[in-house]
């Protein structure tokens, strides 16, 4: 096997075997109708992830996603319940919005060369506290588009069923997937992770892909937004708090590494999945408390991290290095 | 040295302070009352230091580990832990320095995990200390049993609301470990090798440094700043919430640390003007409140002040607009190495 697909193929096996001791120890666990909820509950942090992925192959982070959700959210309750506008049009809107924003947060982080932990932390403050400033309460959204789309699913055999989120979901996936390992962007994004300096003298546009990729994160932040207010049918400011840290954890156990240059997009899949297998667990457990997940999946981490150092180590060994320096 | 003393108390960091200071006058002209009562201190002021404490202590923790090119994000986790340590301990009768030793020792051993992981391990900061935040809320709710343990202990509630010569004793015991922690940097050559490692760990190691023992320890003593910090929140609302506790703190600690001027590729550094940057989100948080301002305003205002720091300190910014003054005044601010050698 091509050694590249090695850390991948790992995280798929650690999958399958985490799946293989759930399915011996809950029999029911193994049916269509469990899969597909996996699907529709973890559709918001997986298209969030796929952002992430974006930005950490670049060699960036994004820590503002949690709050873009939150802020989508709250602008969409607005606009549908308070404006009347219709959901369709509400979503360009916001959609638009988020992309500006991340474009923004691109620029910042180019132009002004500070660190993207810094920049899209204020990111986080603004957004968040924007959202906080529009509404303090959850604001409810009725609307017949949402209920329309709450019933709207395909049905898989066994009777499971794939919502129209988390059919959204598997989309933004492949299309991601497509767009990072076919696409000119898509090699442009790894040239700039590898190695920002090499990028630019082979020519890559360094100026517009940072901008771009900031800009595809916050979009796909805004879409998981108009996910979770799908899922939720209502705005709150305080909404999907940690979810960065949540989508950076399933870039992680995805085996990309945070350096960037090197990752791929179905790992991230499995990485939400993984996500989703101990939180299913826990439920159907019953007896374990909820902060069990926390610890799990902290211990996954570590064990993901272990592995990719096992698996790099045959190569030339390279110091941690956290922040680019782009010169 | 002590002629430019002054001069050197001229930076950005203190005209930041001095201008949000001002505009909390401005908004609040009762901003400066302080009065005496019942054997302490109040006011506006005295209330941002006490605030300011935790915060504070962990920007000082956080700099070491940001000097040597790494980031701690579990913090504020190891602040859930320690807290959870110290009311389940206490609540079983143990003696107090048996309570503040035990949380301060997991404090240390959640650091050394960190710097293992970093030294030994060669894992990057940010993810290796990322297991420990998302784990570690999970052990601090797994020895409360995702229950808020409270407590009426007079002994340790007094770490967290006492005073010491009409002082909070959290402002007390910040500013304690702000010139032990100095003293420890400045005074000895451990300063000067946290910022060789900082700089180029390779080129560190190939002089003679034990850089693996010396990431180690940093990432201890940030674990241990963690855990006093942990004990004083636990010891000001009696209790420990595993879930709640030091939240999203290690963000407002490296905003402190930046915003004092220490650069996130390692190297040169700054502990006292980590404190001031603490203080100065401290300051801005108080502001807004006595101001009469939605708590909402808060986070924007941040944001804001952030970017407006950022673009003063960005090399770009420095060169587009020749901002020749911050220049000149930073390098007071921050002496360079060879000046203390």
């Amino acid at each position: 096997m091509n050694p590249k697909f090695r850390p991948l193929a790992a995280t798929a096996l650690i999958f399958m075997i985490a799946y293989g001791v759930c399915v011996f120890q809950f029999p029911a666990m193994w049916s269509t109708r469990v899969l597909g909820n996996f699907l529709t509950d973890n559709a918001f942090l997986g298209i969030a992830a796929v952002g992430t992925t974006f930005v950490i192959l670049a060699g960036g982070i994004d820590l503002s996603v949690g709050a873009v959700i939150g802020f989508t959210g709250v602008l969409l309750a607005i606009l549908i319940s308070w404006f009347n506008v219709h959901p369709l049009v509400a979503f360009v809107i916001v959609l638009a919005v988020a992309a500006l924003f991340g474009a923004g947060m691109g620029a910042v982080i180019h132009y002004l060369e500070v660190p993207p932990f810094i920049v899209t932390l204020a990111g986080m403050f603004l957004a968040r506290g924007a959202a906080s400033v529009m509404t303090q309460d959850s604001i409810p959204i009725n609307h017949e588009f949402y209920s329309a789309v709450s019933t709207f699913y395909l049905k898989m055999p066994g009777g499971g069923r794939i919502s129209l989120i988390g059919g959204t979901m598997v989309l933004v996936f492949i299309i991601g997937a497509i767009i990072a390992h076919r696409t000119k962007f898509g090699s442009y994004v790894y040239a700039l992770g590898g190695n920002a300096n090499s990028a630019a003298l082979m020519g890559v546009p360094v100026e517009r892909t940072t901008i771009a990729v900031y800009a595809v994160a916050s979009f796909l932040s805004g879409l998981a937004g108009i996910v979770f207010s799908l899922y939720t049918s209502a705005g709150y400011p305080l909404a999907a708090v940690g979810v960065e840290l949540d989508s950076i954890a399933a870039v992680v156990i995805g085996g990309t590494l945070l350096t960037g240059g090197y990752g791929f997009m179905f790992g991230t899949f499995i990485g939400v999945m993984l996500q989703g297998l101990v939180q299913t667990y826990i439920v159907f457990d019953g007896t374990l408390s909820s902060w069990w997940t926390k610890i799990v999946i902290g211990a996954l981490l570590f064990i993901f991290i272990l592995l990719q150092r096992l698996v790099f180590s045959s190569a030339a060994p390279r110091l941690p290095q956290l922040w680019k320096r782009e010169t | 040295m002590n002629n430019n003393l002054f001069l050197r108390l001229i930076n950005p960091q203190t005209i930041a302070l001095a201008g949000v200071l001002f505009f909390n006058w401005l908004l609040f002209p009762g901003f400066f009352n302080v009065t005496w009562q019942d054997g302490r201190l109040f006011g506006s002021v005295i209330d941002v230091i006490n605030r300011g404490a935790p915060v504070a202590i962990l920007a000082i923790g956080m700099t070491a580990v940001i000097a040597t090119k790494g980031v701690d994000l579990s913090v504020g986790a190891v602040m859930a832990v320690a807290g959870a340590v110290a009311a389940t301990f206490v609540d079983s009768g143990q003696p107090l320095f048996v309570v503040v030793g035990a949380a301060m020792l997991i404090g240390l051993i959640c650091g050394f995990w960190n710097g293992i992981l970093v030294a030994v391990f060669e894992i990057q900061p940010i993810i290796a200390t990322l297991v420990l935040m998302v784990a570690g809320r999970g052990i601090a709710q797994l020895i409360t049993e995702g229950s808020i343990v409270t407590f009426s202990d007079p002994g340790l509630i007094f770490i967290g609301t006492g005073s010491v010569f009409g002082l909070p004793m959290a402002a007390v015991i910040a500013a304690v470990l702000l010139v032990l922690a100095h003293l420890l940097v400045r005074k000895t050559a451990l300063g000067l090798f946290i910022e060789a490692v900082g700089v180029n760990r390779s080129a560190a190691t190939y002089a003679g440094l034990r850089s693996k023992a010396l990431l180690v320890a940093v990432y201890g003593f940030s674990g241990l700043c963690a855990a006093i910090a942990g004990v004083i929140a636990a010891a000001d609302i009696r209790g420990a919430d595993a879930n709640n506790a030091g939240l999203w703190l290690e963000l407002d600690a490296i905003l402190a640390v930046v915003i004092g001027g220490t650069s996130l590729l390692g190297g040169r550094f700054s502990i006292p003007m980590s404190v001031v940057g603490a203080i100065i989100i401290q300051a801005m948080n108080t502001g807004i409140l006595v101001s009469g301002f939605r708590p909402e305003f808060n986070l924007i205002v941040k944001a804001g002040v952030i970017i407006l720091i950022l673009v003063i300190q960005s090399p770009k910014a420095g060169r587009l607009f020749n901002f020749n003054f911050f220049r000149f005044a930073k390098s007071f601010a921050l002496p360079s190495r060879d000046q203390h050698s």
